[in-house]
């Protein structure tokens, strides 16, 4: 596994995208077939399920390494991960195993069959063989989650130049659910067979959010201008009379939703369609919270499919009757979906409105107004644009309405993950009620690293007590929160739940006395769950 | 009475009347080491090891300093006063207090292997100690230095065939000079950003020797950065001053660089884990070494290795102090400007 891990030191090492590429690409050159699938599956997320507690291997890696169990624990919330403390504080090793990646993975999937003390002996074993670097690895092969920057366009970039094929074709063989153990690296990659590809999506074209004013994209003639919708993107796929739901999680969803499999009965072509599953009920979009009850469950019973259905709001036609279309102008693409939608006449099928407004003024009025239809904002795509892979700037945009904002004061930090490790960066906010403080969200993202860090000097000196990683600070320091949605929860102690909570900006301008009060979340949470 | 308090200003012995180390100006000061977190501006008397003089007053400016050597005693009110070597910075020095037969040593900040331009590191023993814990954690352990080098030799090659310069980035005082005496001066020539120019010449006269090197002025010529090793503080990333520098990598030398958190947020290319600080394991073998009876725990995770001490049966506790350990290497002392010459 020597070339595996010299492969993640050197992804680790670099931030430059060319000299991680090249990494990849000499590493795929040189592995083997069955070590190629592992690091593709590996690093695209598609880990076998985790073989080992890590509870388990905190206990052991403290008693091989003799140290109690509570240091490694205080170990780990600097560090920030779990396989990297672990590799950390074991002894060194000066003999190390051939062992290959495969030979790991292997092993790995073999442990399930066996007791307790012989996993234990395994692992242990393991560790003893390996230098530091293999060691995060394996650790990292249990415990999931590389985090190296490593997109999956970057895996697609170094698969092709090594195969020497089209980018797109690469991206499209690696859609969809295949399992490393029940396929190979050649059949996967290099001859894939049409039959078994029925069900097959194609890569998503996403958006940038818009960066400079709209008025810079031309003349809005050119533009076709849609509310962005709130909902999950998905694909819906009808080939051979068979009907597939892609996520864009690139997960088969399709038995979650009965409302879009029996679509197979309506649409009056093969064809596959781009658009945004939604809540939708009585001719209006339901809030996001209501598909959240139908996210993550497989059977769905009837009570929930009454209270909550779904519709898919179409957006895009990417095959018709076998043939792809995405080298298709949108507005072609746009006129046969119209004529699909329609001739299907199922409630569960809809089309995305073009909404026209006149001038660029206008679509900024829409813009602001388009939460009252539980949009999101607005989406703006070039009329005679292409269907691309992946996100790329200049044809499709996302403009965004600016999220809600509440003043809030932090009251507790924790140490960070990844980037953030050993530094105070994760923050919970409350705000006020009389004159208490009641915590309303956590939040860990929107500062600048400087900023960052001077709020850690702050967390430092002015903890009030700590609980385990968590410090419990002077009330001092108010920040702006922003978030997507808010609504209400019986789990949290304020009432509310907010989505996608972030850190807008810091107010050094207000004293914490003068951040909002629970009856101003309150009277938001009012105004958009009605 | 005891005879080492802890107060607002710093370590204070009240029957000599003198600071260890203070943070706040004050009349008598005895200074473990030239790092601006020990050594600060405005006392009105200096004693130290006689080889921190000269780049104390360099950066102190005109100081009213006295020197010593190790082992030699001083007397103040019947207190007696003594250096040893500390092994992290040349001069750097462990403070011994006796009086009446009670001795207390403050190591300031320390290491236990020989980094070649430093008095290596002397185990005093004592009644109680004053320990710093900067790398107080176990996943903290130091490969051998000499693979260390091999790796900045073999990086500074690598760069080298590839026409680029080599940037690393370590304090101007202590790291800069042990990488320019360890690392192979015939792969190419060596260049220095002024700060570090600076500190070696306050250390010549302090004694110390080093290997032929170029101070980097603005006239210069680019070509010369070519496959050169240019050494410079940790200030100097993303200045200017350094992007006149391009194409190069840049490197830093600090033992933060251990944990991938800290290498991914200071985006250098590469991270080598150098140190003057202990390690865990010598940390623990200074406590032991030293036989106190009670461990006090200064700057760095405090808490954590004062709990482990008490775990092993010894009688510890932490003490909050204005040190910042290594932090400033990688950008992130409360002290930003602290390698500013």
């Amino acid at each position: 596994m020597k070339d595996f891990g010299e492969l993640i030191l050197a992804l680790d090492a670099t931030t430059k995208t060319n000299d991680k590429l090249d990494s990849m690409v000499s590493f795929l050159n040189s592995a083997t077939d069955a070590d190629k699938l592992w690091f593709v599956a590996l690093l695209s997320g598609k880990r076998p399920k985790r073989p080992v507690k890590t509870s388990f291997l905190r206990e052991w890696a403290a008693e091989v390494s003799g140290i109690p169990l509570w240091l490694l624990e205080e170990s780990y919330h600097v560090v920030g991960d779990l396989a990297e403390t672990v590799a950390l504080i074991l002894p060194d090793v000066t003999e190390t195993s051939e062992k290959t990646l495969d030979d790991r993975m292997q092993d790995l999937l073999g442990l399930k069959s066996l007791e307790e003390e012989e996993v234990k002996a395994y692992i242990v074993s393991a560790w003893a063989e390996m230098n530091k670097t293999e060691r995060f690895v394996f650790n990292k092969l249990i415990t999931g989650g590389f985090r190296i920057g490593v997109s999956q366009k970057l895996i697609v970039r170094a698969l092709a130049r090594h195969l020497s094929e089209e980018e797109n074709l690469i991206a499209h063989r690696l859609m969809g659910n295949w399992d490393p153990q029940n396929v190979t690296f050649q059949k996967l990659l290099v001859e894939p067979d049409e039959n078994e590809n029925l069900s097959r999506p194609y890569p998503f074209y996403l958006a940038y959010p818009l960066e400079d004013t709209p008025q810079s994209l031309g003349d809005i003639h050119d533009w076709q201008l849609e509310y962005k919708w709130d909902g999950i993107r998905g694909q819906l796929i009808l080939r051979n009379g068979e009907i597939f739901v892609w996520s864009r999680g690139e997960e088969l969803v399709t038995e979650r939703f009965p409302e879009l499999e029996k679509l197979k009965d309506f649409l009056p072509n093969d064809c596959v369609i781009d658009g945004e599953i939604m809540a939708f009920k009585d001719g209006a979009p339901l809030t996001f919270n209501h598909l959240q009850t139908r996210i993550g469950r497989k059977k769905v019973s009837k009570k929930i499919l009454e209270e909550s259905p779904v519709v898919m709001i179409a957006y895009d036609l990417l095959e018709l009757e076998g043939q792809d279309l995405r080298e298709e102008a949108m507005d072609y693409r746009r006129a046969e979906l119209e004529k699909i939608v329609a001739s299907a006449k199922a409630d569960s099928l809809m089309i995305s409105e073009k909404i026209e407004p006149l001038n660029w003024g206008e679509a900024a009025k829409l813009r602001e107004k388009s939460r009252e239809v539980l949009s999101e904002g607005l989406m703006l795509k070039r009329r005679n644009s292409t269907y691309k892979v992946g996100r790329k700037r200049g044809d499709w945009w996302k403009w965004k309405v600016d999220p809600m904002s509440i003043d809030a004061v932090m009251i507790y930090a924790m140490r960070g993950h990844g980037r953030r490790a050993n530094l105070y960066s994760d923050y919970t906010f409350a705000v006020w009620k009389g004159d208490e403080l009641v915590p309303f969200a956590k939040a860990y993202s929107g500062l600048t690293d400087k900023e960052m860090q001077s709020v850690d000097q702050f967390v430092k000196k002015n903890t009030v007590e700590r609980f385990g990683p968590v410090r419990s600070v002077k009330p001092e320091l108010v920040f702006e929160i922003g978030f997507e949605g808010i609504a209400p929860s019986t789990r949290h102690k304020s009432g509310i739940a907010l989505r996608f909570p972030r850190i807008l900006r810091r107010r050094l301008d207000k004293r914490p006395e003068e951040a909002n009060t629970l009856d101003d979340l309150k009277s938001i949470l009012d105004f958009y769950n009605i | 009475m005891r005879l080492i308090e802890f107060t607002e200003k710093g370590l204070y012995c009240p029957q000599g009347d003198f600071y260890i180390d203070p943070w706040r100006p004050v009349d008598k000061a005895v200074i473990t080491h030239a790092h601006a977190d020990h050594s600060r501006w405005g006392m009105k008397s200096y004693l130290t090891h006689h080889q921190s003089i000269p780049v104390m007053k360099h950066r102190l400016g005109d100081i009213s300093v006295a020197g010593l050597e190790f082992g030699e005693e001083r007397k103040m009110n019947g207190v007696s006063v003594s250096l040893f070597p500390a092994g992290h910075i040349p001069g750097s020095a462990q403070v011994r207090v006796e009086y009446k037969g009670e001795i207390w040593v403050i190591t300031g900040d320390y290491k236990l292997i020989d980094d070649g331009i430093s008095t290596p590191f002397e185990s005093v023993k004592c009644h109680s100690l004053v320990t710093e814990s900067t790398f107080g954690l176990p996943v903290y352990k130091w490969k051998p230095q000499e693979e260390v080098f091999r790796e900045m030799n073999d990086w500074w090659r690598e760069n080298r065939e590839q026409g680029l310069a080599s940037v690393i980035l370590g304090y101007s005082l202590g790291k800069a000079q042990r990488i320019l005496c360890s690392i192979d001066p015939s792969i190419g020539p060596i260049l220095l950003h002024g700060a570090i120019h600076n500190s070696n010449l306050a250390l010549i006269d302090a004694g110390l020797k080093f290997p032929e090197t170029e101070l980097i002025t603005k006239d210069t010529p680019k070509e010369k950065y070519r496959g050169a090793l240019i050494i410079a503080p940790p200030s100097a990333f993303g200045s200017p001053w350094m992007r006149k520098l391009k194409p190069y990598k840049v490197g830093t030398a600090s033992g933060w660089m251990s944990l991938r958190g800290a290498r991914r947020r200071r985006n250098v290319d590469r991270g080598f884990v150098l140190s003057d600080h202990a390690d865990w394991d010598e940390l623990n073998q200074a406590v032991e070494a030293s036989e106190a009876e009670k461990i006090y725990v200064t700057h760095g995770y405090t808490n954590i290795f004062s709990n482990w001490l008490k775990e092993q049966g010894l009688d510890a506790e932490p003490v909050t102090t204005e040190y910042e350990g290594e932090l400033s290497e990688i950008g992130e002392g409360a002290n930003q400007e602290k390698e500013a010459e």
